[in-house]
């Protein structure tokens, strides 16, 4: 009997069936295609930031605003204004300036004589780099002197306070997409442990805690969120953890769910007659089995982790400042839409684009581990 | 029917009663209070606040004192707003609401049922990927990314409605918040009302009915609506209560004085009597449009009796 249990065909079901789904779902084009764009963007923002010359934290003054380009800021009109800003500091007056290869040649003259030491302002500016002085009247009274003009990229423009949006919306990235798995995970696995358990106990120990389910899944979940907020502070790894913690309650249903039924099935009661325990029913059967739906209400689980990150961030609850997220650029951009509308559409396109592409998988997965289901 | 209506209002009273309860300890938990934000309050005007609205007193004690006036009614100062009772905020704040939401949830149950119709009758065919496309969009975007996209699009760049605002309740300020909130409940019914449709078609009293020679019209309008419907029925009561409550998202970003806001902002300023409000107004909503739909359920499947 047990030379029967050993050779279960398990192993064999068990590969067919991962082999299967996986050349169901690389028939799927939508599928596929939208799991290379979540591979792409995955990379991107994990690698992105180190490859932008923009840190997203720093602060370019003279670039408040500005909106996207592909050509290098300053422009010919921007330059005028940098150099208007950082002579006012120097407290001296422009004669004149011009514009030769890279590096501006200005003339400048002030009532008392010039303190070399001033170019520093210069220097300060993020416009102007480099500032030699070229000549110098005798009484000190008129000075020229030539900076370099910094050429500078912003592919995204640059947010109200000039940061560069596009090492943002990379950083957000990176942030969103690694609370939207973080709390996936955690909400996964308090999912199947508690499901499974219900699921595979049965009995009284079952009904006590679904029941316990219930009772949370009548309270208004938004309610449960905002008291976490409230216990938890702004301590936004905490309170993803949190969050997790809140999103089992689906998981936990589909998996007792389906080990009931696995349980009732009649191959589990072959093994069980064939005297195989209850673990080995549980690797060989159960798991095996569960692991489809997991791994379906997994992807679907995802984005909206990501939805609620960028809704408590909306409402300034989520990730605070400087540290970022798709949400809190989106909130940004939702309160200067007049004057900057790039502030929204780049990172509600990255946000929008990334919970299609994760709705498509999801539903590629389900396509593929369930075709009962289709 | 009317014994089952009046039973079911009254098991309502413990429901509400347990909710009550947890609500008011869970927030009375937090740490923090409603006099705790405001900054270069003394200690003396601070304990004659607590004491003014009876913070002061055993939590059990505040607890019999808060259901005995909710019991008649009066919901209590709010703390953070002195110089309104939370009935007031919810007599200005939730006409609004409801209006906003009724008019959404409408919009969202006539044009998902018609969506989801012509997706059942064209099934693979290019209207229904269109619906099925639009109902995806419609349920994974945002409402905080479609409600300032909307901004922008016919507000800004069109000009076609106003930014934000109520404007006493002016048509146009409507149209950009009932659309932003009525989307994803339309992308719902499309998608419900599609699968129980072809259903609903496939089922044999249709194929009786096509088979006597009943005119298209009359065998969806009459036959196989009236047994796709039920899916719908029963979305509509949840989704009732939760639009007609009020949206923090699009109340905040269109600017409107309704309820929406007061949940979140309450529970940061512990603003305890009006967290309290919030918590009941969406409880007997929930209750009351729950049985609405127990009810409809009976008059649309003559199957179903209460006696």
């Amino acid at each position: 009997m047990t030379e029967v249990a050993a050779a279960a065909p398990a192993a064999i079901v068990g590969r067919s069936l991962w082999g299967d789904a996986w050349a169901r779902l690389k028939a799927n084009r939508a599928a596929m295609v939208s799991l290379c764009y979540l591979i792409l963007m995955a990379i991107v923002c994990i690698a992105g930031p180190w490859f932008v010359p923009h840190n997203y934290t720093t602060i370019y003054s003279d670039y408040v605003r500005t909106p996207p380009s592909f050509s290098a800021y300053p422009k010919a009109e921007m330059v005028q204004g940098a150099l208007d800003d950082v002579l006012k500091r120097m407290r001296v007056d422009l004669k004149d300036w011009k514009l030769e290869d890279s590096r501006a040649l200005v003339t400048v003259t002030a009532t008392r004589p010039i303190d070399e030491r001033y170019l520093r302002y210069i220097d300060r500016s993020d416009t102007f780099d480099d500032a030699k002085v070229e000549a110098k009247s005798a009484d000190g009274l008129e000075m020229t002197f030539s900076a370099a003009v910094r050429q500078q990229y912003f592919f995204f423009g640059t947010d109200n306070v000039g940061r560069d949006l596009l090492s943002r919306t990379l950083m957000a990235g990176r942030i969103s997409l690694s609370i939207g798995l973080l709390a996936g995970v955690v909400a996964v696995v308090i999912g199947v442990l508690y499901g499974s358990t219900a699921g595979f106990l049965g009995g009284k120990v079952d009904e006590v805690m679904m029941r316990v389910v219930d009772v949370l899944y009548s309270l208004p979940f938004i309610f449960f969120v905002i008291m976490l907020v409230v216990f938890f502070g702004r301590n936004f790894v905490l309170m993803f953890l949190a969050v997790g913690a809140v999103l089992w309650l689906d998981m936990a249903r589909i998996v007792r769910g389906q080990a009931l039924s696995i349980r009732r099935q009649e191959y589990v009661q072959a093994a069980e007659a064939l005297g195989i325990g209850a673990r080995g029913i549980l690797s060989r059967h159960v798991i095996p089995n569960l692991l489809g739906p997991v791994v379906i209400y997994m992807t679907l689980l995802v984005p909206q982790v990501i939805i609620l990150e960028s809704f408590l961030s909306f409402l300034g609850l989520g990730v605070q400042e400087p540290m970022t997220s798709w949400g809190v650029l989106i909130s940004t951009g939702a309160k200067n839409i007049g004057t900057a509308n790039w502030l929204l559409l780049f990172p509600a396109f990255f946000l929008v684009s990334t919970l299609f592409a994760l709705n498509f998988v999801g539903d590629g997965l389900r396509d593929a581990l369930d075709p009962k289901d289709r | 029917m009317l014994l089952y209506v009046f039973r079911r209002l009254l098991t309502a009273i413990p429901t509400l009663f347990v909710i009550v309860t947890l609500a008011f300890f869970l927030i009375r938990v937090a740490p923090g209070g409603p006099f705790n934000q405001e900054r270069g309050l003394s200690p003396e005007i601070k304990a004659n606040l607590e004491a003014q609205f009876g913070l002061n007193d055993p939590l059990w004690v505040q607890y019999l004192h808060y259901l005995k006036n909710l019991a008649h009614g009066d919901f209590g100062p709010s703390y953070n707003l002195p110089d309104f009772t939370v009935g007031e905020l919810f007599a200005k704040g939730l006409p609004i609401s409801i209006q906003l939401g009724a008019s959404a949830l409408v919009l969202a149950l006539l044009l998902g049922s018609l969506l989801g119709t012509v997706a059942a009758l064209n099934q693979n065919k290019a209207g229904d990927y269109s619906v099925i496309a639009l109902a995806t969009a419609g349920s994974t975007i945002p409402t905080f990314v479609i409600a300032p996209i909307i901004q922008l699009v016919f507000g800004l760049t069109w000009k076609m409605l106003p930014i934000g605002g109520w404007g006493d309740g002016a048509f146009v300020n409507k149209i950009g918040p009932v659309i932003t909130l009525a989307l994803p409940q339309i992308a719902i019914v499309a998608r419900l009302m599609r699968g129980s449709m072809i259903e609903s078609l496939h089922s044999h009293h249709i194929r009786t009915a096509r088979a006597l020679g009943l005119s298209d019209w009359s065998v969806v309008v009459k036959h196989a609506l009236r047994g796709a419907v039920l899916p719908i029925v029963s979305f509509t009561g949840p989704a009732a209560a939760a639009l007609l409550t009020g949206s923090i998202i699009v109340e905040t970003i269109f600017a409107i004085p309704g309820v929406g806001r007061y949940f979140v902002d309450a529970a940061l300023n512990r603003d305890y009597t009006l967290v309290m409000g919030t918590v009941v107004v969406i409880a007997i909503f929930t209750i009351v449009f729950n049985l609405i739909v127990d009810i409809m359920y009976a008059v649309v499947d003559p199957r179903v009796r209460y006696d």
